[in-house]
């Protein structure tokens, strides 16, 4: 049965309502649009690589508590980090996300493990990945994504969620 | 004051027993994660009575066969009864002739029918269309895809801030190179009711054919299209409490005749051979393939149950509905009403200041509440109010006082949650 509870608890609320690093990183290496056509909503995500890690990154747009609250959170959870990191981060989220991620096995999760709630409501998952996706996109220098598009490459693991 | 207003007026509010409708529809007992379900997305989908259900149960179980085919008695009783239906239908929008009624899958195909049929072989190049900013997706984009294979134009009926078409825009957007009008009758996102019967008599005046799209109108209104004097009138059986899968267009038998068809098959033709083929006369010449058999028979019974009840009944149940629910949301500070055309039916866009409408439809199924969050399939409308998205409650005759309450309730603890 859905935990609804837990997926509007406080730190999300918190997120939504403070976002951290909201706002754009100029000049940014590297930046991407993320899109969800079903509901409206859209993030930029831009960021700067210094070497190999995420030296500043930020994000802005218009969409519901769950995807500012996720977007918020990645920013925290990936400045700093490595590039390679932060990819497997991202995997390691769209598997929680779409509930193929035993957060019982060693991952990288953390506090993000607020967001293991939307899981269980299929039509929610998109609004918790669509910053995910955007960053993928963002280190690939895909200009813009969606989580509709056909050339996403994270398309074929989230299905029709 | 609009018909269903005068509809209330003339009859007395007690007359109408909503608990004994409730125990009609089985679906009303069902509880969402031990809430009562309190369904108020009827403008997507309405539910199914028993009477109904059992239809459909009864043709399965002692009458399904092919239709217009054999001789044997299970294919005459499944055609004799799917004419029925189509007369049933007939008599409940009152077309002339029962050849006027043509099922369809929905309002999505009755209005690609009509641009296969009539707008690819009469619209041209430099021709303009005129839709309105009030347009469901569906009766755009098949009009879209019309102008670019043709080079037709297509022409917008604006809308002031309470969602309203401006008539006066809308007339003089009439030239000589004007070739059709579509324009819903109810809108979907809004629920907006237009002056379709005063738009219609403009556009004839000018020798234009008019299709009005009227999904969330039939449900909530007598409609007569003879009496609005349309040219071709599409709904969808789903939100009439009948089945997912069939439709209605109701077309002028002269027009028809005129149009070629849409799809091509078995049942559309008179005789084939590889020279020549001869189609077959109204309604068969549009409904190729064997049709959905028991959703008409399904969706003649939906409107046999809904004129037992009373179009004039439903409407004035909704409106009090409706006014009671107005009434309530303009008392709650942050929360705005998005559409507040005088004449309305039962359905209500609203949005709550700081939250994202997909939030607000997730609390409110936590409380029960089925309501629909997005844009309605009428992006057009979310860009002239400037949001993305709404939430939307709308109302069927099955709804109570008491589930307006729980909506009430419900956006309050939305608020709480967000404060």
């Amino acid at each position: 049965m859905a935990d609804y509870n837990a997926l509007y608890q406080e730190v999300i609320l918190d997120h939504n309502k403070k976002p951290r690093n909201f706002g754009i990183v100029s000049p940014a290496s590297h930046h991407a649009d993320g899109h969800n056509p079903l509901c409206g909503d859209h993030i930029s995500v831009t960021l700067n690589l210094a070497g190999d890690s995420v030296d500043a990154i930020a994000f802005q747009g218009e969409s519901c508590a769950i995807c500012k609250a996720s977007a918020s959170m990645m920013t925290v959870a990936v400045k700093g980090k490595t590039r390679a990191d932060a990819e497997t981060l991202i995997q390691e989220f769209l598997a929680m996300a779409t509930g193929k991620l035993d957060l019982d096995s060693p991952n990288h999760i953390g506090r993000l493990a607020v967001f293991a709630g939307v899981r269980d409501l299929p039509t929610r998952v998109k609004c918790a990945i669509l910053p995910w996706h955007t960053l993928h996109a963002a280190f690939n220098s895909v200009a813009s994504t969606s989580t509709e598009a056909e050339e996403d490459p994270m398309h074929a693991t989230i299905g029709n969620a | 004051m609009n018909a269903i207003q005068a509809a209330l007026k003339s009859r007395p509010a007690a007359a109408f027993d909503v608990e004994r409708i409730r125990a009609d529809f089985p679906i009303l007992q069902l509880k969402i994660d031990g809430k009562p379900l309190v369904y108020l997305d009827n403008a997507a989908s309405s539910q199914m009575p028993q009477p109904v259900i059992d239809r459909l149960v009864r043709y399965q179980t002692t009458q399904h066969a092919n239709i217009h085919r054999a001789v044997h008695t299970l294919s005459e009783t499944a055609t004799c009864e799917y004419e029925a239906a189509r007369s049933k239908l007939q008599h409940f929008i009152n077309a002339r002739e029962e050849r006027e009624v043509i099922f369809t899958s929905g309002t999505t195909d009755a209005i690609n029918l009509v641009m296969h049929g009539y707008g690819r072989k009469f619209i041209k190049a430099g021709d303009e269309i005129i839709l309105t900013t009030l347009e469901h997706h569906s009766n755009i984009v098949p009009w879209q895809m019309l102008a670019e294979e043709t080079g037709a134009k297509i022409r917008v009926v604006p809308i002031n801030d309470a969602g309203e078409l401006l008539l006066d825009e809308y007339e003089k957007l009439f030239n000589a190179r004007t070739k059709f009008v579509g324009v819903v009758h109810v809108s979907n996102a809004l629920g907006s009711i237009n002056p379709v019967k005063h738009m219609i008599a403009f556009a004839h005046a000018h020798g234009v054919p008019v299709l009005v799209d009227g999904a969330q109108a039939v449900p909530h209104m007598q409609v007569d299209v003879q009496d609005l004097d349309c040219d071709f009138y599409a709904f969808s059986g789903h939100k009439l409490c009948g089945p997912t899968g069939i439709g209605i267009l109701y077309g002028r038998a002269a027009l028809l005749e005129k149009m070629q068809p849409f799809k091509g098959g078995g049942d559309m033709i008179l005789s084939v051979t590889f020279e020549k083929t001869i189609y077959n006369t109204i309604p068969y010449k549009f409904e190729a393939g064997t049709p959905p058999i028991a959703a008409a028979i399904g969706l003649g019974a939906a409107v046999d149950y809904l004129s037992a009840i009373g179009m004039d009944a439903i409407a004035a149940h909704e409106l009090e509905l409706l006014n009671y629910a107005t009434e309530q949301m303009n008392r709650m500070p942050g929360v705005r009403i998005i559409g507040t055309a005088r004449d309305k039916a039962s359905v209500i866009s609203f949005a709550v200041d700081g939250v994202h409408p997909h939030d607000i439809g997730t609390l409110l199924n936590q409380e029960g509440i089925a309501v629909r969050t997005g844009h309605h399939c009428a992006q057009p409308v979310m860009q002239r109010f400037c949001v993305p998205a709404t939430s939307r409650a709308s109302f069927a005759f099955y709804n109570s006082i008491a589930e307006v309450d729980a909506l009430i309730d419900g956006i309050r603890t939305v608020q709480k949650v967000f404060t």
